[in-house]
């Protein structure tokens, strides 16, 4: 009985690395082929199997002349992303801490209407929030840039941050941010050195989240931004052409994955490290 | 140095929390602030630390107006119910917290935290987490916090009432212990229990629905509780009560258990007054020949720690008896109890006011003061 479900378990297990890891198998086999690599069906063995070739990951870095660059758009992308995170975490916990801890009203207006709105700004589909963006963005002389992808990004990601970060203050006791104040630290620095502390799986869950959305955002990129410049989704869309380039799409979107696979390893050594479970009890 | 409120109210949502506290804190003494649940303790204790605001009236520290200090500029320390620490610092970056807000150098830091996690016996359990130790342990990290800062004015809010019954025995005389030789401070300690009172001694402020009843030495108050409500919460369980009415020479009780009106009772004016007799004065054995005798009803007995208290009811008695040991009684059976009329207080049935206490020289209650 024992053995059957331990070989059933493995057996799931298997099936569902396979289900994860295989896709990025194909793909790393596809981006070393050449068109009659790719359509001669799906082969996995270089040399025995098809052809290896460099063309799909020379296209990336402006290969033989033609094909694009890929380096600009890659540090766009990160620069964006980051910026935009780093400002809608700190904003947003900034805001969260008050909507917590503080009595807020406007007539009939509370603390709870208030995190509703921030989170409502959510609830409308992406096309709705493009074309007031694209005007806002027009006006403020900051389309096809940096700055105004960034503005975007705040707008979509902080009510996020403050979504998730306002449960997390909810369940840290006020009597600990009274016994920081007792203990001389002023508002801010409980804030900073107390409270701050003590929500770190909100932190990191808030952060991957702005992370993943900003990295992997195409629309917003798409519509915002012509030449100047341009995020790395969309430059992976511009390599498709009348015939599909399946090999450098698949080598770029390779390397579009590897910030995130980075992410996964190192928040997998702190959820491992027991940092983030039992924070306050 | 002293702590003066003056007709201080507080008010939270409509609700009245306290209503004209008169108080006066002395450096160097120690308060017990007794009352039940929700009688304004908490409220009380957060307007002296200044996380709250009074709502009316005056609160001055030698002379100075301080309802403006902002918390974190007083020198206060408070323990909680809750154990409160930080849980993302071990035990000794908890202690040394406060005292590196406060700038100091180093080396004192060490030398307190020393001194202070040796007196509270936590000297192995520096390198913990406040999260992997036992409630105990916790609160006395959260009390030597609390300590090593030397604070004008330290605020214990029930500090044992989250703790286990065994706990509560061995931290109660330490505390006596901890605090008996205090000459700078101004301590405050709130508590449900009034054996923890008379165990800590010192001076009582006794609270009831967010008003002060009664001030002063806690024996003499427990000696002499200016009124039935103070009776009532200065004794666990609370004091029991009966009508009676004094009419020539006689005491009559309920439906008609009659006293003489002698001893300490023989100043009690004619009319409707209240009695009240402690659960203690209580005996099922006669000890003595004027012993008065009455027959009740046992509606429920409980056995706590190694004390049973045996519920009685007859006609408008509804008593509670106090017998040493674990006995058992069955429901509805009949029980004779005894009690020595020198043992019986007398309240005024108009507003509750104290009219005569026993001679405490023959003090029956004295087991309440070990």
């Amino acid at each position: 009985m024992f053995v059957l479900y331990r070989s059933l378990k493995y057996f799931v297990l298997l099936v569902w690395s396979a289900f994860v890891a295989l896709p990025f198998l194909w793909a790393l086999t596809t981006s070393f082929k050449t068109a009659n690599g790719v359509v001669s069906g799906a082969t996995y063995i270089p040399w025995l199997q098809y052809e290896p070739s460099l063309e799909g990951w020379k296209v990336l870095f402006r290969g033989e002349g033609k094909g694009i660059d890929i380096i600009t758009p890659y540090l766009n992308s990160l620069t964006v992303t980051l910026s935009a995170s780093f400002i809608s975490l700190l904003l947003g916990t900034l805001a969260a801490y008050g909507l917590s801890r503080f009595s807020w009203r406007a007539g009939p207006i509370r603390n709870a209407d208030i995190t509703f709105f921030f989170i409502s700004q959510r609830i409308m589909p992406p096309i709705v929030l493009s074309i007031p963006f694209f005007l806002m963005l027009r006006m403020l002389g900051l389309l096809d840039s940096r700055a105004g992808l960034v503005l975007v990004y705040i707008a979509l990601l902080m009510p996020i941050v403050v979504w998730v970060m306002v449960d997390f203050f909810n369940n840290i006791p006020r009597e600990l941010d009274e016994t920081a104040m007792l203990d001389g630290c002023g508002p801010l620095e409980t804030f900073w050195r107390v409270i701050l502390p003590n929500c770190k799986p909100g932190l990191v869950v808030a952060g991957l989240f702005c992370i993943v959305f900003g990295w992997n955002d195409f629309f917003f990129a798409f519509i915002l931004t012509f030449t100047e410049t341009q995020l790395l989704p969309v430059a992976i869309v511009s390599l498709n052409s009348s015939v599909t380039p399946w090999w450098s799409l698949s080598a770029s979107s390779l390397i579009a994955v590897v910030p995130l696979v980075i992410l996964a390893f190192v928040i997998e050594k702190y959820l491992s490290s027991g940092n983030l479970a039992g924070a306050i009890k | 140095m002293s702590l003066i409120l003056e007709a201080v109210g507080s008010m939270a949502e409509d609700q009245m929390h306290l209503a004209d506290i008169n108080l006066t804190f002395e450096k160097g003494a120690f308060y017990v602030v007794l009352g039940a649940t929700l009688a304004g303790k908490t409220s009380l204790l957060r307007l002296l630390s200044g996380l709250d605001q009074p709502t009316s009236g005056a609160i001055t520290m030698d002379g100075r107006n301080i309802v403006e200090v902002p918390v974190w500029k007083r020198r206060v320390s408070m323990v909680y119910q809750q154990f409160i620490n930080y849980p993302h610092l071990d035990v000794r970056a908890n202690i040394a917290f406060p005292l590196q807000r406060a700038g100091l150098p180093g080396d004192e830091i060490d030398a307190r935290i020393n001194e202070v996690t040796a007196l509270l016996g936590i000297g192995e359990l520096l390198r913990r987490r406040p999260g992997e130790l036992s409630g105990g342990q916790q609160q006395r990290v959260a009390l030597a916090r609390s300590l090593v800062k030397n604070a004008d004015l330290l605020l214990l809010d029930e500090p044992l009432v989250n703790l286990d019954y065994k706990l509560r025995e061995q931290l109660r005389p330490e505390f006596r212990s901890l605090f008996g030789n205090n000459t700078s401070a101004i301590i405050v300690y709130s508590t449900t229990e009034p054996l923890e009172a008379l165990m800590l001694g010192g001076r009582i402020i006794i609270l009831d629905e967010g008003r002060v009843l009664q001030t002063g030495d806690v024996h003499e108050a427990f000696h002499n509780p200016a009124c039935e409500t103070v009776a009532r919460v200065f004794n666990d369980p609370p004091m029991n009560m009966i009508s009676a009415d004094v009419a020539g020479e006689r005491i009559i009780l309920g439906d008609g258990l009659v006293l003489p009106r002698s001893g300490h009772l023989a100043g009690l004016p004619p009319g409707p007054c209240r009695i009240g007799i402690r659960a203690n004065d209580l005996n099922l054995e006669q000890s003595a020949a004027d012993d008065m005798e009455l027959a009740a009803e046992v509606q429920l007995s409980e056995v706590n720690g190694s004390e049973t208290y045996i519920h009685i009811h007859h006609n408008e008695v509804s008593w509670v008896v106090r017998e040493d040991g674990v006995h058992s009684y069955a429901l509805g059976s009949g029980i004779r109890i005894r009690f020595n009329p020198g043992r019986l207080f007398a309240f005024s049935s108009a507003d509750g006011r104290l009219l005569a206490a026993p001679d405490n020289l023959v003090s029956g209650s004295a087991v309440m003061e070990g």
